[in-house]
């Protein structure tokens, strides 16, 4: 008799699926438009230069050992990745009230923030805390406060399929009747998946609302710096709301901006209204992160903290950061440009508004489903594409196929 | 004030932006005025105070990590050599599957269960690369939380280490004990371990330290576990062993694990916690393996999947760096070979200072009753020392360890084990 006979089977992530099969198709034609990660023209992964240097010294440098972390984190690694969240003239970081937590990955930090708040936040272990993930949002969002404890997981309304671009009214209106105190995932800047972000100036009502209402921000930023090429232009929504005197959670990747995916690099940033409040918040993290990994990973975290604090590493960084930004860039300018040539029905501007790595195609599940079952492209159910899966060489063969799925398939 | 509030732009917003528990209408609002300062870490503490003392001839034996006779912390030569080969290899950095890389969950699976253990031919088994012993033990009470509903009650042995108890806490579970430490003999209370053993409820979760129980040193004898392993038998408990010592104990892989194979061999399908951090070196690495021994291979997929439904939320996949290398390391023969030989040449200095400290004790003119800290194994050594013993010994002597008296037999040097044993016989004399 076994205590675990009635464990049911748990269907498979889908992202991690799609790639499985296309794995497993034999067709030469195939592309992989599905999961999140940067490839080059060539369709292979790449280690950005700068993290193939500094790698090199960290095996060379005989000093170093693989002792324990502190349980935040390497110090260097948690205060040079709040800075590039905030701006290196952060009046809240000169303020003493700026802390960071590092965590594995962007997941491993909303997960400590998500746990945190549940804890905290409105009160002791309010889990009836509504909690406000956009629609749609990264899929693993509502996992991570569903475990958190939180009970009322709610959605502001975001991407318009219509007009292909941000329902700004309907988000506006949910926030107003977001009861105060809710809490409100934000993607920081190149939105997971529809790749449509804010103004500057729709952010700036985002921010009243929210002020208003009493609402708080936690922004998920997974992409800065390879969104539009400058990490200051990505981190402007954050930045502006610390302005703006919100304490605020910022769930910070690496996995992107550095290509270091599998090392688990993030960092939970906190913008507290004080040094004094900060500091108790950060022995409660202590807590959170003592009972779920002990001390975080340190191999990916000396990397980018060295990368961060030496001058000439972190311009070359910089560098490489932007020609992966470019890249997907061009790939859109492309894309559009044949779709238009195609005379493809409909309108394709969204490809190249939309930024960041993912768009949101509007092609629907029929479409799609055409698409991987006849022409070997897998994307999305939902329609999100990875632009990183475009290259000069299957660019041709991808416009003809949507144009195929768009005309054949209502 | 002021004029940092006009700064941030933050005068004209005070009125309505309003702090839950009231506060100063001139102080920035913050949301977090209700949380508690969090309790100082015990061990922690002690390292703190430790780095403040001034004291030449300062030792602390809090540290749980391994020194070598010069009191560094030491890096495997195997290591270094797989680190080397990793290198030059170059490879990406994709995100591993949620379960980690195959090659380190099959190679560490291996080497908890044997090469010829039947849960691995018959394919019964699920083994999930996790975040080194903490992890691998999260992951798992996570597990059983959401699907041993059977139960809310984990039995740990009194003491444990000191991290069990919340890590189960926050997975839902109240904490229970059953006695283990004999404090009159400084080992094993076998007939009281029995006894509480005896009383548990059927289907409760018991955890067993695998080998080089934390913080007690204090191992049952192979005819003690088989008594152990039946009576839980009868009594239908859910075994989770917690094995972070596995070669660091008595300075063989194989030895070390006699207990989680016999337990498994006498058909509990346990739940198995490993680390790499003692007896790789890999501490800040975070390399560790989550074990799930199933009835047979249709129940370990469906477990399979719910474990990675559960590690998803949590950091998504593990970290590379750590499993690459001793992946890289189990899985080469002439590294493998070298790790265990450096593996048993770091339980080996274990086990000289002990008997050392004892030697050194009785030329001190120590009367007393030393056997335990030759009994004992592994990096930790209950002393018997009483908190008024321990407090002299930091005060008076600049020797630091916990107030229970657990020294970690790591921070003892050639250099320094004169010292101790010196001060510890003044203190009990």
């Amino acid at each position: 008799m076994s205590v675990f006979s009635e464990v049911p089977q748990a269907a498979p992530v889908a992202v991690f699926k799609l790639t499985a099969d296309f794995r497993e198709d034999t067709d030469p034609r195939k592309v992989n438009l599905g999961v999140g990660a940067y490839r080059t023209d060539d369709c292979q992964p790449w280690v950005l230069p700068v993290v193939k240097k500094v790698e090199q010294m960290i095996v060379e440098d005989q000093s170093l050992n693989h002792e324990y972390l502190p349980i935040l984190g390497l110090p260097e690694f948690r205060s040079s990745s709040s800075k590039i969240a905030l701006g290196e003239e952060s009046p809240a970081i000169k303020e003493k009230r700026v802390g960071g937590v590092q965590c594995l990955g962007g997941t491993g930090a909303l997960k400590v923030g998500a746990e945190f708040l549940r804890r905290w936040y409105n009160g002791n272990n309010n889990t009836g805390t509504p909690v406000y993930v956009s629609t749609p949002t990264w899929e693993n969002h509502n996992g991570v406060f569903t475990d958190a404890g939180f009970q009322d997981i709610r959605t502001y309304r975001y991407w318009e399929p219509e007009k292909r671009g941000l329902a700004l009214a309907g988000f506006l209106a949910d926030l107003e009747n977001a009861p105060e105190r809710s809490i409100i995932l934000l993607h920081a800047c190149a939105h997971n998946p529809t790749g449509t972000d804010p103004t500057q100036e729709e952010w700036m009502q985002i921010a009243d609302v929210m002020k208003r209402r009493s609402l708080f921000p936690f922004f998920d930023s997974a992409y800065q710096g390879f969104a539009s090429g400058s990490l200051e232009k990505d981190a402007w929504a954050v930045r502006y709301f610390v302005s703006q005197g919100f304490e605020i959670f910022c769930a910070q990747s690496f996995s992107k901006n550095f290509g270091l995916y599998n090392e688990r690099v993030g960092n939970l940033t906190v913008v507290a209204s004080d040094g004094e409040n900060l500091a108790r918040v950060l022995t409660q993290m202590e807590k959170i992160v003592r009972t779920t990994w002990s001390n975080p990973p340190s191999q990916g975290a000396r990397l980018v903290a060295v990368t961060l604090t030496t001058p000439e590493l972190f311009e070359e960084w910089k560098g490489n950061v932007k020609t992966m930004a470019d890249r997907v860039l061009l790939m859109r300018a492309q894309l559009k440009a044949k779709l238009q040539a195609l005379g493809t029905p409909g309108t394709w501007d969204h490809i190249t508004q939309q930024i960041g790595m993912f768009s949101f195609t509007g092609l629907n599940p029929k479409q799609v489903e055409f698409l991987i079952k006849e022409k070997h492209i897998y994307l999305m159910a939902s329609g999100r594409i990875n632009m990183c899966g475009l290259t000069s060489k299957n660019m041709d063969y991808v416009a003809e196929s949507i144009h195929e799925a768009v005309t054949k398939i209502p | 004030m002021m004029a940092m509030l006009k700064s941030c732009g933050r005068i004209s917003s005070v009125g309505l932006y309003s702090p839950p528990f009231g506060g100063s209408p001139l102080r920035a609002s913050t949301w977090w005025s209700g949380v508690q300062m969090g309790p100082p870490d015990p061990i922690l503490g002690v390292t703190e105070a430790f780095k403040r003392d001034t004291n030449p001839k300062k030792m602390n034996l809090g540290v749980g990590a391994y020194r070598d006779d010069q009191g560094k912390p030491y890096i495997l030569s195997c290591v270094r050599k797989a680190e080397a080969q990793i290198a030059a290899k170059q490879l990406d950095k994709e995100y591993l599957p949620i379960g980690g890389l195959g090659d380190f969950s099959k190679a560490c699976a291996e080497l908890a269960l044997g090469p010829d253990s039947e849960v691995l031919k018959s394919g019964r088994s699920v083994t999930v690369q996790s975040i080194s012993g903490t992890g691998s033990l999260r992951v798992g009470a996570n597990f059983l939380s959401r699907f041993h509903t059977a139960t809310s009650d984990v039995y740990l042995p009194k003491p444990s280490w000191g991290n069990h108890t919340p890590i189960f806490r926050d997975a839902g579970f109240q904490l229970k004990a059953y006695s283990y430490y004999d404090p009159k003999t400084c080992g094993f209370d076998f007939k009281g371990a029995l006894d509480d053993i005896l009383k548990i409820p059927q289907k409760s979760i018991m955890v067993l330290h695998a080998c080089a129980h934390n913080p007690t040193g204090v191992d049952p004898r192979p005819e003690q576990w088989k008594e152990i392993a039946a009576l839980v038998k009868q009594r239908n408990l859910l075994v989770f062993f917690d094995m972070a010592y596995q070669g660091f104990a008595s300075g063989d892989t194989d030895h070390d694990a006699w207990a989680v194979r016999y337990f498994i061999g006498q058909g509990h399908n346990i739940l198995l916690a490993q680390s790499f951090a003692k007896n790789m070196g890999l501490y800040g690495e975070r390399v560790g393996g989550l074990t799930v021994v199933c009835r047979d291979a249709e129940e370990t997929r469906r477990v399979e999947s719910q474990l990675k439904i559960l590690i998803r939320p949590i950091y998504s996949n593990p970290p590379m760096n750590g499993a690459r290398i001793a992946a890289t390391i189990l899985n080469t023969p002439e590294l493998r070979k070298e790790w265990l030989v450096e593996v048993h040449s770091m339980a080996n200095r274990i086990i000289q200072m002990r008997e050392q400290l004892v030697a050194n004790l009785r030329k001190e003119g120590s009367t007393r009753n030393w056997q335990h800290v030759t009994d004992q194994i592994g990096m930790f050594c209950f002393t018997g020392l009483k908190p008024k013993q321990v407090e002299r010994l930091t005060k008076e002597f600049s020797i630091y360890m916990t107030k229970d008296g657990r020294i970690s037999m790591a921070g003892v040097t050639s250099d320094n084990i004169g010292y101790l044993a010196h001060a510890i016989h003044a203190v009990t004399k």
